[in-house]
C-alpha cells in the first residue's frame, strides 16, 4: 500500500434528523480507482462533498491528499478535481465557454486557457459541439463536458459521483474508458456508484456504504470471499430424491440447502470449498445420483445483499 | 434542440489526445480576486448573450411603466402629460433599477439548483468572486434598462434641465445603490430553496417599496400615516436625489443619505451572504 490519498475517521453529517453520513472510516491509497458503492440515499454524495470541501463534518477527520479539509481547504482545492452528480458546468453556456471560465479563474491566460478548453474537447470527442451550448448536448456528451471541466488543471484526485447513473451503455463505456485513461496516468479517482457491475468493473477497492456507515470494504475479490466461497448447484436424476438430498447436503456443509426452481435442483451456499467434494461423496454413498454439478461465484448483488438485507438497486431513483 | 447533430458529434473517446491533456500539468499561479470577479462577470454577460430573453423584464417593463403612468394619469396627476413625464421618469429609472436587483438573487439560486455551485465553490479562488461577478454582470442590465428608459424618455419630450452631466450623476449613483441593494437578494436566494420564491419574496418587497413612495406621485395628498412611510421608505430619498441631479440641483444632505443607506445595505447583507454561502448545504 502506497501513501494515502484520502483518509477520513469518523466522519459525521446530519442534516436535521437525517444522519447521512454516521461515522465513515477510509483508506484510500494513491493510484488507481476506489469505488464507493451504495444505494440512492446512503451518503455517498454527503461524504464526497465533504471531502471537497463543500461541506463542513459535524465530527471526525478527512484527510486529502495529506491536507485537512477544514484547515487546509485551499490546499484540497488546488489539487483535486470535482464531478459532481448533477450538471456542474453551466448549461447557458456552450462547452469551450465553460472551459475557458474555468481556465481564466485557475489563473491560465487568455490565450493558454483557449488552447487548454480546445485540447480537453479534443480528447473527449467534443470538439465538433464546442460552440454549442451545453444544454443541447446529449447525456453522454454532458458528462463528458463534466469530467472535462474537472481536468482543466490535471489533478492528483478526482472525485465522480454516479457518473454513469443514467447513461446509456455506449455512453457508460466511454466514461469508463475515461476512467481507466486517468488511473492508467497516475490519478487516483473515487468514484460512487450505486451500480454493482461498475465497482467491480472498475474499482481497485470498493466501500459499501449503507445507511452513512461503511459496512464492508475490499476488493471486488475479497467482499465476495466475505460472504462465503459461493454456492453448489446440484441436478439430481431423480426429482423424488430431492427432499433427502437436502438432508444429506446440509449435514454435510452445515448450511440449509435451497430447492431451486428446477423440481430436479437444489443449491447451497459454501463457506469451506473443501466441503464441496465431500458433499457430493455423501450424496452417492447414500445412492443419489448426481447428473450435474456447478460451483457458483457470488455476484456482488449477493455480497450487497447479505451485508445489508436489502437489494443495492430496489430504491435506485 | 437537434439530438442527431448532437449525437454525430459525439465522437468517440481518444486515448491518445486523453493522455496528452492529463500529462499537460500545467499549474498557473492563482489569480487574485479581482481578476476572478472579472471572469465572473464575464460569465454573467456570456448569458446575457446566449438568452436574451432574460432582459425582457429590464426592458419591457420600465417601457410599459412609462407609457401607462404617463399617458393614463399624467393629465389628472399633474394636469398635463408633459408636465408629468418630467417628474414621473426620474422615478421610472429609479423603479426600473431596483426591480433589475432581484436579478442575481434568482439566478443564483437556479445555480445552486443546478449543482454548478458547487463546482464554483471548490474551486480555489477568492470565495466571493462568484458572487461579486454575479453583481457585477448587472451593471450591464442597469445599463441597458437605464439607457431605454431614458431614450424613450427624451423621445416622449423629458428635457433634463441637469443636462448630460446630471443624467450621468444620477445613472451612476443608481448603480451603486443597486449594486448594494442587491446583496440583500443574493442572501435571501441562500435562505430560500427555489428561484420561484425568491422572485415571490422578493416582489413583496419590492413592489410596496417602489409604490409606497414618491416615484409616482408627490406624497403632499397621502393621508399623514401614509407620508410617513413615504418618508422613510429609501427608495424615495434615492427618487428624490435622481429627479434632483437630473433637474439640476444637487441635494447634497440626500445624496450622503443614498449613499449612507448603500453602504449600510453592502456592510449587514454583504457578510450575512457570504458567511450563508460558505456554510450553504
Ligand atoms: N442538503 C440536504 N438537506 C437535507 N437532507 C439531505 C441533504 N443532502 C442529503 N440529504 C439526505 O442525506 C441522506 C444521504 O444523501 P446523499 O449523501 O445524497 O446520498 P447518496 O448520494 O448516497 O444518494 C439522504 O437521506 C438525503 O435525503
Ligand atoms: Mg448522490
Amino acid at each position: 500500500m502506497g501513501k494515502l490519498a484520502i483518509e477520513t475517521r469518523g466522519l459525521k453529517k446530519s442534516f436535521g434528523k437525517t444522519h447521512a453520513v454516521a461515522g465513515v472510516d477510509l483508506a484510500v491509497s494513491a493510484g488507481g480507482v476506489y469505488g464507493v458503492l451504495g444505494p440512492n440515499g446512503a451518503g455517498k454524495t454527503t461524504t464526497i462533498r465533504m471531502l471537497a470541501t463543500l461541506l463542513r463534518p459535524d465530527a471526525g477527520e478527512a484527510q486529502v491528499l495529506g491536507y485537512d479539509v477544514v484547515r487546509d481547504a485551499r490546499a484540497v482545492q488546488s489539487r483535486v478535481g470535482l464531478t459532481g452528480q448533477f450538471a456542474s458546468v453551466d448549461e447557458d453556456l456552450t462547452g469551450v465557454e465553460n472551459l475557458l471560465l474555468l481556465a481564466r479563474l485557475l489563473g491560465y491566460s487568455r490565450r493558454r486557457g483557449r488552447e487548454r478548453a480546445a485540447d480537453l474537447l479534443d480528447a473527449f470527442g467534443l470538439a465538433e459541439a464546442a460552440d454549442r451550448p451545453v444544454k443541447k448536448y446529449s447525456g453522454g456528451m454532458r458528462r463528458r463536458i463534466d469530467i472535462a471541466a474537472s481536468l482543466v488543471v490535471t489533478p492528483e484526485l478526482i472525485f465522480l459521483d454516479e457518473p454513469t447513473t443514467g447513461l446509456d451503455p455506449r455512453s457508460r463505456n466511454q466514461v469508463w474508458e475515461i476512467v481507466r485513461g486517468m488511473v492508467a496516468e497516475g490519478a487516483t479517482v473515487l468514484l460512487t456508484t450505486q451500480y454493482l457491475d461498475e465497482a467491480d468493473q472498475l474499482a481497485d477497492r470498493i466501500a459499501v456504504i449503507d445507511h452513512g456507515k461503511v459496512i464492508a470494504e475490499g476488493s471486488s475479490g475479497e467482499l465476495k470471499a466475505s460472504v462465503g466461497a459461493g454456492s453448489l448447484h446440484v441436478r439430481l436424476r431423480a426429482p423424488e430424491q430431492r427432499a433427502e438430498a437436502e438432508r444429506v447436503l446440509a449435514g454435510v456443509l452445515e448450511v440449509p440447502a435451497e430447492p431451486s426452481a428446477d423440481p430436479a435442483a437444489l443449491s447451497a451456499r459454501i463457506s469451506d470449498p473443501e466441503r464441496v467434494a465431500r458433499a457430493l461423496a455423501e450424496l452417492s454413498r447414500s445412492g443419489i445420483d448426481v447428473t450435474e454439478f456447478a460451483l457458483g461465484q457470488p455476484s456482488l448483488d449477493e455480497v450487497f445483499l447479505t451485508l445489508t438485507g436489502h437489494a443495492a438497486e430496489e430504491d435506485a431513483a | 434542440m437537434n439530438t442527431t447533430t448532437a449525437e454525430q458529434a459525439s465522437a468517440p473517446v481518444t486515448e491518445d489526445a486523453l493522455r496528452s491533456v492529463l500529462l499537460a500539468g500545467e499549474r498557473p499561479s492563482r489569480p487574485g480576486p479581482v481578476l476572478t470577479s472579472l471572469t465572473f462577470g464575464w460569465r454573467a454577460l456570456l448569458k446575457i448573450k446566449h438568452v436574451p430573453e432574460q432582459l425582457v423584464d429590464v426592458t419591457m417593463f420600465p417601457i410599459m411603466f412609462t407609457l401607462m403612468f404617463t399617458y393614463l394619469f399624467g393629465g389628472a396627476l399633474a394636469g398635463s402629460t408633459q408636465e408629468y413625464l418630467q417628474f414621473l421618469l426620474p422615478g421610472i429609472l429609479v423603479q426600473a433599477n431596483v426591480m433589475i436587483t432581484m436579478n442575481t438573487g434568482i439566478t443564483l439560486n437556479t445555480d445552486i439548483q443546478k449543482g454548478v455551485f458547487d463546482r464554483f465553490r471548490s474551486l480555489p479562488v477568492w470565495r466571493p468572486s462568484p458572487l461579486v461577478g454575479a453583481l457585477l454582470g448587472d451593471v450591464m442590465r442597469y445599463s441597458i434598462g437605464s439607457a431605454i428608459v431614458i431614450t424613450l424618455g427624451l423621445v416622449l419630450g423629458f428635457r433634463p434641465e441637469g443636462g448630460a452631466v446630471g443624467v450621468v450623476l444620477s445613472v451612476a449613483l443608481l448603480l451603486v445603490f443597486s449594486f448594494c441593494l442587491s446583496w440583500l437578494w443574493t442572501m435571501l436566494s441562500l435562505i430560500l430553496r427555489t428561484p420561484n420564491s425568491v422572485a415571490g419574496v422578493s416582489m413583496m418587497v419590492m413592489f410596496p417599496l417602489t409604490f409606497v413612495s414618491n416615484i409616482f406621485v408627490d406624497p403632499k395628498t397621502m393621508p399623514g400615516w401614509m407620508q410617513a412611510v413615504v418618508e422613510v421608505n429609501p427608495i424615495s430619498h434615492l427618487a428624490t436625489v435622481v429627479r434632483g441631479l437630473m433637474h439640476g440641483s444637487v441635494p447634497a444632505g440626500e445624496i450622503g443619505w443614498v449613499l449612507v443607506s448603500s453602504v449600510l445595505l453592502l456592510a449587514v447583507f454583504g457578510p450575512i451572504t457570504m458567511v450563508l454561502y460558505r456554510n450553504k448545504k
